[in-house]
């Protein structure tokens, strides 16, 4: 037998299967033969996933020192930066006897760019809203579909999954929209205006340096999509960033991008400007969400832990729950808030000030060095824990 | 720098540089050099764990034009 039609005995995991594991909080042990440091900035999390880190080229001599920490009984993951090591340990793990062995197609890489569309509800006036959860980065996105239209909010830089998304549902991409510059992922937003021809919006006061041209996005400047009944109404909530902005569409979901989240709030830190931004941040989120009904779901920007997912995979929560639950919105004392936000805060997502400046359109790296910039976590809240 | 020996492992995806860096380093006396050349992205991170983890030595490195190389001194 040939090696090219030598029998697998690994069986291939797509990032969309994972994502069901993690997302139904299935039993999975994981062994990821990144390199120590990669593994320590990042890897695969879930309820019930239990991982350990071995160097695949720690493993050159035999694979003994991993099958005795593989339990038995267990489905098996080996994880890699692309794919090749996993395969190469799997085998070899596999051919020790052992079943259930299955490897990640595409690696962290794969896992880092996979969106997982999942409906969030219905429209009130007709449509629907979708939310897309970049589950390796902790990223949320949404189209909201209605009448045959549709507008993305906070695309990531992998288009091709809205793109079929709207086909598959016959509906066009009449605008795309950015609650603020993005510091931790790059946007897909002008890629996606330019491929489908919708307008693309983006906060001014954010958007003071960006080198191409875009629409205002400004409050009380609502746009409408499908017969006009459902409207996307922009709130100026800074704080994050300077523009960043929430909408509020069609008086049931508010979209609140990098101000508010489910278990944490956003870091005003990014742009530089933390002290400065504090007391905006306090503002939109006590005063301006304050003053909102509860009974809003909240649609945030990023997830940072996976317990934030419900059972189908969806992040979400009514703002009335949040201020009893989240503790950024639960800090009486403004002088304790400032500390919050600006003391002893995560570490800044990798490569931030390349990813602002991509865009903002000052630098245009290529797929690869994109791809590169956006390894690990998104980082984008104050609590990180 | 002078190696005692020199290893192509350019357009080997991950983890070959590293397995025949491995090989070509057992074939080397101890102090002696071996200069690794692959196109790999991910070696130059792999290539300082592996040599951390096994006690040889990154003597040095460099990246141009999409090659790297390596130069390890055999403990």
């Amino acid at each position: 037998m040939s090696e090219e039609t030598k029998p697998t005995t690994i069986t291939r995991m797509t990032p969309h299967e994972l994502t069901q594991i993690v997302a139904g909080h299935e039993e999975l042990f994981i062994l990821d033969v990144r390199n120590e440091t990669e593994f320590n900035d990042w890897k695969i999390e879930g309820e019930k996933i239990e991982i350990i880190n071995i160097p695949y080229f720690d493993l050159l001599d035999g694979i003994e020192p991993a099958l005795e920490q593989i339990p038995d009984h267990k489905r098996l993951l080996v994880v890699c930066a692309k794919e090749g090591s996993s395969q190469f340990i799997g085998e070899q793990i596999a051919e020790a006897g052992r079943e259930n062995v299955y490897y990640l197609e595409g690696g962290m890489k794969l896992w880092s760019e996979h969106l997982e569309p999942v409906k969030i509800g219905d429209l009130m006036s007709g449509g629907e809203v979708y939310q897309f959860v970049r589950i390796g980065k902790g990223c949320l996105s949404y189209m909201v579909v209605s009448d045959g239209e549709a507008v993305v909010i906070d695309s990531a830089r992998m288009i091709q999954p809205y793109l079929d998304f709207a086909q598959a549902r016959d509906v066009q991409i009449k605008h795309v929209l950015d609650t603020h510059l993005h510091a931790d992922h790059i946007s897909g937003g002008r890629e996606l205006s330019n491929v489908t021809g919708a307008a693309y919006w983006l906060p001014p006061k954010d958007a003071d340096e960006v080198t191409y041209p875009y629409n205002e996005l400004v409050e009380n400047g609502d746009i409408r999509i499908g017969t006009g009944n459902v409207n996307v109404h922009p709130i100026y909530t800074p704080g994050h960033t300077i523009g960043s902005t929430s909408f509020l569409i069609d008086d049931q979901y508010l979209l609140t991008g990098d101000i508010l989240f489910i278990a944490s709030i956003g870091r005003p830190d990014l742009a530089g400007k933390a002290e400065d931004w504090v007391s905006d941040l306090r503002n939109s989120l006590y005063e301006l969400y304050g003053g909102l009904p509860e009974h809003l779901i909240v649609l945030p920007a990023h997830f940072g832990k996976v317990n934030e997912l419900d059972v189908q995979g969806k992040v979400w929560a009514k703002l009335g729950d949040l201020f009893s639950t989240n503790p950024g919105l639960n800090i009486k004392d403004e002088t304790d808030f400032r500390k919050t936000v600006t003391e002893n805060l995560p570490p800044q997502p990798n490569a931030y000030q390349e990813i602002r400046q991509t865009n903002m359109g000052k630098i245009n790296p290529d797929e690869e060095e994109q791809r590169e910039m956006e390894i690990g976590p998104n980082r984008c809240a104050v609590h990180d824990n | 720098m002078n190696a005692d020996k020199v290893l192509d492992a350019k357009g080997l995806a991950c983890p070959m540089p590293i397995v025949r860096t491995k090989k070509a380093i057992e074939e080397l006396e101890s102090g002696q050099i071996l200069e690794v050349q692959t196109t790999d992205k991910g070696s130059q991170k792999d290539m300082t764990g592996w040599a951390n983890s096994t006690g040889h030595q990154l003597v040095d490195s460099k990246a141009e034009e999409g090659t790297y190389t390596f130069w390890i001194k055999k403990k």
